[in-house]
């Protein structure tokens, strides 16, 4: 038995106008605290997401260090997957380790809908740069990404049905299960009782790009079709500066909704937010279909941008990786989890090979590093967990559960 | 058992349950009717490897029994056990198939000893590390510290070992020692049950009839009041994950024996088969985690060994992990298990 200990750490609302920006000087602070209110809320994102939106244009110019612009987009996707994976983790508490099922649901569906898959059909509605001859179903992506989230959220309530009432280690396991099955599934997708749905380990290839069409094209010079386009990168990289943000935002104001408020309530003590009435498999339900959103929308784009989706991408490690990200930046804070999203997929894509080169001048010994990078991640999930289990960037709340040690003894079947 | 009420009413899951049951029955019996001597031969491909699934699930159920943690790294040391040995044989021992009977038994012995040694101080220098610190933290996280744990496991044994398996002569020869009727009972096979089952019989004594075994089960029940009653609950969770890395290195050597070779990365695998095994039984029941464990050898064996109306190798691991997900919902007690309060 254990008694929650309240007298530890501070109370519960001790720090209204918690002093954050201690390392700046006083004058600084002071001028910072005159402004607006407005201001002081929004000018520091806004000049983020500015430096972000013309990034292409100066990256060039950049040292070395910096990532390209192709790297960006796959480093932008990767986030929005993670701060998908934060409404389910971070948000409701629940652990999930198959969030790489609803990626690759996200990423097949595209696959199904945007491409020669099912050559026995010819449909085609608002697709570019594709001949409209073209055998299989041709969907516009821009449709695409909506209907693969749609149907990576109906996946997710069909695996959170009957799962989300088992306790938070079992569920874990159940989602590493579904994850482990679906891969497999898709590998062994191409002959269901003779009918090639998933084209088993050569994967579908190609999938048709997002673009603006002819007629646009013509009229403003946008792009009609982006793997066509002549600056490609920039463009998905715009679009999928676009889709984290709408995912960011979307993620605070679920956080500040009555949805929000309730998953937080769950996790931090499932019985106590049962017995003021919230109901528990209603809402764990709603955090699983809406994290899963996000990841089927990351998996259609991302799968648009490779113009594949290939069944080796789709593994245990992948599922980790992302919830390390999470890790990294701090459950259930999105900011951090942006910032932990893109360092780590910056590591991944990048980062990892230019250290490793760095060293290995330095050692006079080539070391190819990014062959041990699930090494360097598990090592992040360990020293994170014992050492700043809240994360770079810590969520104010989260920061006190642990501090106060949150009473979540096993409870198996609350909901009943 | 009321986990799908509301949705589906109980009659109907347990009816659905017998049903399940009844056409693996048929499917079972229809493919010994096919040929049976081939049926025996999957069967002790399926026994043997269960005995060394049951080596590994007794580990995690061992330390699920007592801190409640799913020890993911759990499989890496039983897969850096197995390459320690593989080191141990190649270039320490540098046995071959052309050493005699005694030298190889005494060589497989030593490399027993040493594979077991080195994983149980293995995964009691992890706990000291990774879970201790964490015991008090909510739940999840030394579950996610975990998985980390494996992770960083696997890449020592990927910068200690290499990308490639590491193979071993077949020391244990795969003749066939004695046959009944056209049922071959061959020489490898054999030795794993018989070093798995002293190795049991050992355990369940120690857990059973020692005062060891009896703080670790009294730890397992409730630490405060054992703490209270004089156990050092600290040294007895450090005990059992000495025991349960002692385990892991042994099936370590009997998988490399079995199948002669082992990479870094296989432990993973394995590891998740065990822990379905352990559920499948009953988490925390140690009798449960061997026939679950020999359940899953069966089933897998089965499924790549008989040939009416079998889904084949391909979706072994789907039938496997359909099975732990059908387990958990269903009956997250197991088959042995029994529900209590704390809902183990």
């Amino acid at each position: 038995m254990k008694l929650p200990t309240r007298m530890k750490g501070s109370g519960p609302d001790a720090h209204p106008g918690e002093d954050t920006g201690g390392w700046l000087p006083a004058e600084v602070r002071q001028a910072w605290g005159r402004l607006p209110e407005p201001v002081q809320r929004f000018a520091l994102p806004l000049l983020l997401v500015v430096l972000a939106f013309f990034y292409p244009k100066y990256a060039e110019s950049l040292p070395g260090a910096f990532p390209a612009v192709g790297t960006l987009v796959i480093m932008l996707t990767f986030t929005m997957m993670a701060v998908g994976l934060n409404i389910v983790v971070g948000y409701a508490g629940l652990l999930d380790l198959g969030y790489v099922a609803f990626y690759a649901a996200g990423a097949y569906t595209a696959a199904w809908f945007a491409s020669l898959q099912f050559e026995q059909v010819s449909f085609h509605f608002g697709s570019v740069g594709i001949s409209r001859e073209a055998v299989g179903i041709h969907i516009s992506v821009w449709l695409i990404l909506l209907i693969a989230g749609a149907f990576t959220a109906l996946a997710g309530i069909l695996i959170g049905l009957p799962t989300l009432r088992l306790r938070g280690d079992y569920l874990a396991i159940v989602t590493l299960g579904f994850g482990e099955i679906i891969p497999q599934f898709v590998r062994n997708g191409d002959n269901i009782f003779g009918f090639d749905l998933t084209h088993g380990t050569f994967g579908i290839s190609p999938i048709d790009s997002p673009g603006f069409g002819k007629t646009l094209e013509d009229a403003i010079g946008v792009p009609a079709s982006f793997q066509q386009s002549f600056d490609r990168a920039q463009w998905f990289y715009w679009a999928a500066l676009a889709l984290l943000l709408v995912t960011v935002f979307c993620s605070v104001r679920l956080r500040d909704s009555r949805l929000g408020r309730a998953w937080i309530a769950i996790r931090e003590d499932e019985t106590a937010a049962a017995a003021m009435g919230i109901p528990l498999m209603r809402t764990k339900t709603w955090a699983y279909a809406i994290g899963a959103f996000f990841g089927g929308i990351a998996g259609a784009y991302y799968a648009t941008f490779k113009s594949g989706a290939f069944p080796s991408d789709f593994y245990f490690n992948f599922s980790v990786f992302l919830l390390c990200m999470v890790i990294l930046g701090g459950i259930g804070s999105v900011w951090g989890v942006v910032v932990g999203g893109l360092l780590l997929a910056y590591l991944d894509q990048e980062g990892l090979a230019k250290l490793g080169n760095a060293f290995s001048d330095v050692i006079g010994k080539q070391i190819d590093v990014p062959k041990y990078n699930f090494g360097v991640y598990g090592l992040i999930i360990v020293l994170m967990m014992l050492f700043r289990p809240t994360g770079l960037i810590p969520e104010r709340r989260r920061k006190k559960e642990l501090a106060e040690g949150v009473h979540d003894e096993s409870l198996y079947d609350a909901g009943r | 058992m009321d986990t799908l009420r509301g949705l589906v009413p109980r009659s109907i899951v347990s009816a659905l349950g017998v049903v399940f049951v009844g056409l693996l029955l048929v499917w079972v019996i229809g493919n010994f009717a096919q040929s049976p001597s081939e049926f025996f031969n999957v069967f002790l491909i399926g026994l043997t490897n269960g005995a060394v699934y049951g080596l590994i699930a007794l580990g995690y159920t061992l330390v699920y029994g007592i801190l409640q943690l799913i020890n993911f790294a759990h499989g890496d040391v039983f897969s850096l056990g197995g390459l320690v040995a593989s080191t141990m044989i190649l270039s320490f021992l540098d046995l071959s198939t052309a050493d005699s009977a005694i030298v190889i038994g005494l060589g497989v012995a030593a490399t027993l000893a040493v594979a077991m040694v080195f994983s149980s101080v293995l995964n009691a220098a992890i706990e000291l590390v990774a879970y201790r610190r964490l015991r008090n933290a909510p739940r999840l996280a030394p579950l996610i510290t975990a998985v980390g744990m494996s992770f960083f496991l696997q890449n020592v044994g990927l910068i200690g070992w290499g990308v490639e398996y590491q193979s071993v002569p077949r020391l244990v020869s795969n003749s066939v020692a004695f046959s009944l009727g056209s049922v071959e009972f061959r020489w490898n096979k054999l030795a794993v049950l018989l070093i798995t089952v002293p190795v049991l019989v050992g355990l369940i004594y120690l857990v059973q009839a020692t005062r060891q075994g009896k703080a670790m089960r009294a730890t397992s029940q409730d630490p405060e009041a054992a703490a209270m009653m004089g156990v050092n609950v600290n040294r007895t969770i450090s005990f059992t994950f000495v025991l349960a890395g002692g385990l892991a290195g042994a099936a370590g050597v009997l998988y490399l024996l079995n199948f002669t070779t082992i990479r870094y990365d296989q432990g993973f695998q394995l590891g998740l088969i065990a822990f379905t095994a352990a559920v499948l039984g009953g988490i925390g029941n140690l009798s449960g985690a061997l026939v679950g464990a020999i359940t899953i050898g069966l089933i897998e064996a089965f499924n790549e060994g008989l040939t009416w109306y079998t889904p084949g190798s391909d979706w072994t691991r789907s039938i496997v992990f359909g099975l732990l997900i059908a387990i958990l919902v269903f009956r997250p007690e197991g088959l042995l298990g029994e529900r209590t309060p704390e809902g183990q």
